[in-house]
């Protein structure tokens, strides 16, 4: 049978596959579906750059126009698979045809969840994650004075600062004790509630959301489960994401909360891979099954898996890292903090510049910078080279991290 | 109308056509210019747009914000001191209506 990879989902990942396989030499055929008709683009501008006020109204593209014809890739934007039969080998799409395929990839990437409360159907509530959704959130920004955001993790707050910026009054709801409570070391999480609050946004910390009011069919208030009603004229929420693993576990793959795969990224049948946003994956470094939605992620497993399709078994193994713009704030993560016992400040943090070191049982496992990419870009290296970092040194502004760093990467080459 | 020249390593050159505002990154990335990443959508975060501009327009450059300077310190390949730029914070404009740069031979360590 002829060769050819079936990619499902033309997002970060999926389309970083097409060029990766391409580069690893891969000549047969490479076919992707997009569920969206748009050229594939990127999507972590759409809650920054992409809603500030006289932003370029054109999304950024994850590669250009000729991109797909170039690497002699069979693009169908606006084509979903709708079933697989895993034993034929075939998919079937939106369109009624179907196709063969030698592998399979699920690049199926996440939904937002949604709220099913009173009102939560009114005009004037958006969820943010699509072109589409970017785009009609825009137009009606521009009438808005007043702004609810529920949910403090990125997205809710990424956009609460672009909003403050345009101007308008922001409150954020957010059910947890602190903002971006499931990523961020709780010293990390107080800076940024202090920092928006100087900002002039007003952070509701342990406030969930009860319902909404309205008038018209359209939005005019959210109320709080402490009962409190704050008026909003348009609302954003963003309390996380639901992986697109029903097509998979529909066709009999294994999924839990995401496309179970091992460490190349094959899921239980040999021939089907997931990665990104869907996919669950035991982490190198960790050893617990992870399922990560950031650019990194999606793009560092597709360079993987494409050295496993064109023979070269790869296990995923990359550093995971982060990055979030909140109005003036630039907050860059390297490493996976979860279970950290210990965190040590190293920088400035009144004049907003500097990291978080967080230890697990003396090992630096993750660094959280706040403005300072250098710091970011260290840790990286630190974390990737296994460095050994103690949390004193790191206390001691006189140590020099770098050099250190640089003289212990020499000797390990060496 | 603006003109952005990128000049590669090996001698070809990709001539594309900016709008104003648009950024030597983002054009980049639209016509698919090779050796141009802008991984992070041009939030002066990755440092995978760096280039060297070309000595005449180096005088119609903005100025460096403290992100930039910073970032320039840890790009793939060697900072010129007088030269490197990140492509993400040159935006066409009335100031600078053409501009040309050398593409660095690495974004990515």
């Amino acid at each position: 049978m002829t060769e050819n990879i079936v990619i499902i989902g033309g997002g970060q990942s999926g389309v970083q596959l097409c060029d990766s396989l391409r580069t690893e030499g891969y000549v047969g055929a490479i076919t992707l579906y997009a569920s969206e008709t748009h050229l594939p683009y990127q999507r972590p501008p759409l809650s920054k750059d992409f809603i500030a006020e006289g932003a370029d109204a054109v999304a950024l593209p994850l590669r250009a126009e000729r991109f797909f014809a170039d690497r002699a890739v069979d693009f169908y934007p606006g084509i979903s698979v709708t079933s697989i039969d895993l034993g034929i080998k075939t998919v079937t799409l939106s369109d009624e045809t179907s196709t063969n395929y030698s592998s399979l990839v699920f690049a199926t990437g996440a939904r937002n969840r949604t709220l099913t409360i009173e009102g939560s159907n009114l005009a004037g509530i958006h969820y943010l994650r699509t072109l589409d959704d970017a785009t009609l959130l825009r137009g009606e920004l521009a009438q808005a004075t007043r702004t609810v955001v529920v949910g403090a993790g990125f997205i809710g707050l990424e956009f609460a600062a672009a909003a403050r910026q345009r101007g308008l009054d922001v409150t954020v709801l957010e059910f947890g004790p602190r903002p971006m409570g499931r990523v961020l070391s709780e010293p990390m999480s107080r800076y940024f509630t202090e920092a928006h609050t100087r900002n002039g946004i007003s952070m509701k910390l342990g406030e969930g959301i009860a319902a909404f009011g309205g008038d018209g069919g359209r939005i005019t208030s959210a109320i709080g489960t402490s009962g409190t009603e704050y008026p909003a004229n348009i609302v954003l929420v963003g309390v996380g994401v639901i992986p697109n693993d029903e097509l998979a576990s529909a066709a009999g793959i294994d999924s839990e909360n995401g496309i179970i795969v091992n460490a190349t990224l094959q899921t239980s049948d040999p021939d089907v891979f997931a990665l990104g946003d869907c996919a669950r994956y035991p982490h190198a470094q960790t050893g617990v099954m992870t399922r990560l939605e950031s650019v990194q992620n999606a793009t560092d497993q597709a360079k993987t898996l494409a050295k496993t399709l064109t023979g070269y078994p790869a296990n995923y193994d990359s550093l995971a890292w982060f990055w979030s713009q909140q109005g003036p704030i630039k907050l860059q993560i390297a490493g996976i903090t979860d279970g950290h016992d210990k965190s040590v400040l190293r920088g400035n943090l009144q004049a907003n510049k500097f990291s978080i070191y967080c230890f697990r049982d003396t090992a630096l496992v993750g660094v959280e910078s706040v403005n300072s990419p250098a710091d970011h870009m260290t840790a990286r290296r630190v974390l990737t080279s296994g460095f050994p970092i103690s949390p004193e040194q790191i206390a001691d502004s006189g140590f020099d991290l770098k050099s250190h760093l640089k003289a212990f990467e020499l000797a390990d080459r060496g | 109308m603006s003109m952005i020249t990128y000049h590669h390593e090996n001698g070809h050159t990709d001539l594309i056509v900016a709008v104003a505002g648009t950024s030597v990154m983002r054009a980049a990335v639209i016509n698919g210019v090779e050796g141009i990443i802008g991984e992070c959508g041009g939030q002066a975060m990755c440092a995978t747009c760096h280039v060297y501009v070309r000595e005449e327009f180096l005088d119609l450059l903005p100025e460096m914000s403290d992100d930039e300077e910073e970032m320039l310190e840890i790009t793939a390949s060697p900072r010129d001191e007088v030269r490197s730029r990140l492509g993400c914070q040159l935006k066409i404009t009335t100031s600078l209506n053409e501009i040309a740069v050398d593409v660095p031979p690495m974004q990515v360590q």
